[in-house]
């Protein structure tokens, strides 16, 4: 695919379509001009080049997961490494927004690690309730936590974006929804103090940090305190995981996104009677699993990010 | 885990089949009587309110194919992840009611009721 789309307002239709036909099984995000913005995977990461910061995510690969909805956990997460590496150019980290294991048992992550550093390539990594089951809450911590505050927070700056991983997955309150907590809000707070109000933000956690469907917990209690603390900035974008299934919406300075797992998907708010993992054809199941594509807005800073199924 | 005191009904049923011997011991301990079972499905607990005397002990299932945790607000217990068809048993000595969630999936909650034993057990 050309780049000549980005050189005009609005987006070719047909353009569009044919992005929507690449096999992709992770969301790729470019930053440039301060916003990022989501790509699909093998033609835009060419057409990039080495330009702009990009970095993908992956999200919810639940490995040990092995119930009817996809009893190969394992071999749908190498297919995704598999599209990363054939990628022309290589993103320059990858994000995983959380659920890396089902159970959080040792194996579980073993094969994770195994599986995912294939791409070798940084991973940031954030976790999701899944992660952290283990009898004494300490192997996400062990292999993951080194650097991070809590459960597993912190910033880091790329290619003159602030990126800051949050965990919203611990000590939930009964009938609530995730959880930043006041320990990790100060944190935050903190953090974003001295940054120029021009700094674009990427923020991620495993949890939606916005109202999805909180019938289903599809949400994140005290997330608008933390968005409160990023009102001044520019460019805000929140990448989540959890629901396996793309959500999007944009409000004001915000952007916010969910990714697709690479396990199973679950299905979209109030169509069944629990977010219990959907079973589909087994041919229908790869159009569900991480695949993204994404059409422009352009002008004003300001982006639509659209995803679409690879099939039907 | 239920005890399940079974020794007299056994013995009177000595010469019965297997299956009778079961479903005599299910008829007629009153001990076992008592118990109860949630079943764990859809994000649910069901029944979501349980009443039961005290000395009861509830044996939560887990038959969703997600895992779940059964967690007292109060703290009274709190079972590992419940993989499925895995379960957790708690025996309720005091009465009270003891809200619980899952503290994986905290919008899922439920309560168990414990009233004061009264000597019949029905």
């Amino acid at each position: 695919m050309s780049t000549d789309r980005h050189d005009h307002n609005g987006v070719n239709r047909r353009k569009v379509l044919e992005c929507m036909t690449w096999a992709g099984t992770g969301i790729l995000w470019t930053v440039a001009g301060g916003v990022p913005r989501s790509l699909g995977l093998v033609d835009e990461a060419m057409a990039q080049g080495a330009g702009p910061l990009t970095f993908l995510q992956i999200s919810d690969s639940h490995m040990g997961f092995d119930k009817p909805a996809n009893p190969n956990v394992n071999g749908t997460l190498e297919e995704a490494i598999g599209k990363i590496k054939a990628m022309p150019a290589q993103p320059s980290f990858i994000i995983h927004t959380g659920d890396i294991t089902h159970l959080s048992k040792p194996a579980e992550f073993d094969d994770a690690e195994k599986i995912i550093s294939q791409a070798k390539l940084d991973v940031h990594y954030v976790p999701g309730e899944h992660d952290i089951i283990d009898d004494e809450v300490k192997l996400y911590r062990e292999r993951y936590g080194r650097g991070t505050r809590g459960l597993g927070w912190y910033s880091f700056d790329a290619g003159g974006v602030h990126f800051i991983g949050l965990v919203n997955v611990a000590n939930l309150k009964a009938g609530g929804l995730g959880t930043l907590g006041p320990e990790q809000l100060a944190w935050l707070e903190d953090d974003l103090k001295g940054k120029s109000a021009s700094t674009p933000m990427v923020v991620f956690a495993h949890i939606p940090l916005w109202a999805v469907y909180p019938q289903w917990g599809w949400g994140t209690d005290d997330s608008g305190r933390a968005l409160e603390l990023m009102k001044g900035f520019g460019s805000v974008t929140v990448l989540n995981g959890h629901i396996h299934q793309v959500m999007q919406k944009v409000e004001g300075n915000v952007s916010f996104h969910t990714a697709r797992s690479t396990a199973f998907p679950q299905p979209a708010p109030g169509s069944a009677p629990s977010p219990g993992p959907m079973k589909v054809a087994d041919e229908k199941l790869r159009g569900l699993l991480g695949v993204a594509s994404v059409t422009f807005k352009q002008g004003e800073q300001r982006l639509a990010i659209i995803d679409q199924p690879l099939q039907g | 885990m239920t005890t399940r005191k079974v020794p007299a009904a056994a013995s009177a049923a000595a010469n019965l089949s297997a299956v009778l011997v079961a479903a005599l011991i299910f008829l007629a301990s009153p001990v076992w009587a008592a118990d109860a079972t949630v079943k764990i499905d859809n994000f649910t607990f069901d029944p979501p309110r349980l009443t039961v005397k005290a000395g009861a002990t509830v044996t939560w299932y887990n038959e969703d194919d997600i895992p779940h945790t059964v967690a007292a607000t109060g703290k009274q217990f709190r079972s590992k992840a419940l993989d499925t068809d895995g379960k957790f048993s708690f025996t309720f000595t005091t009465p009270g009611s003891y809200e619980y969630f899952c503290s994986l999936h905290p919008h899922m909650t439920g309560v168990i009721v414990v009233e004061a034993a009264t000597g019949s057990t029905q």
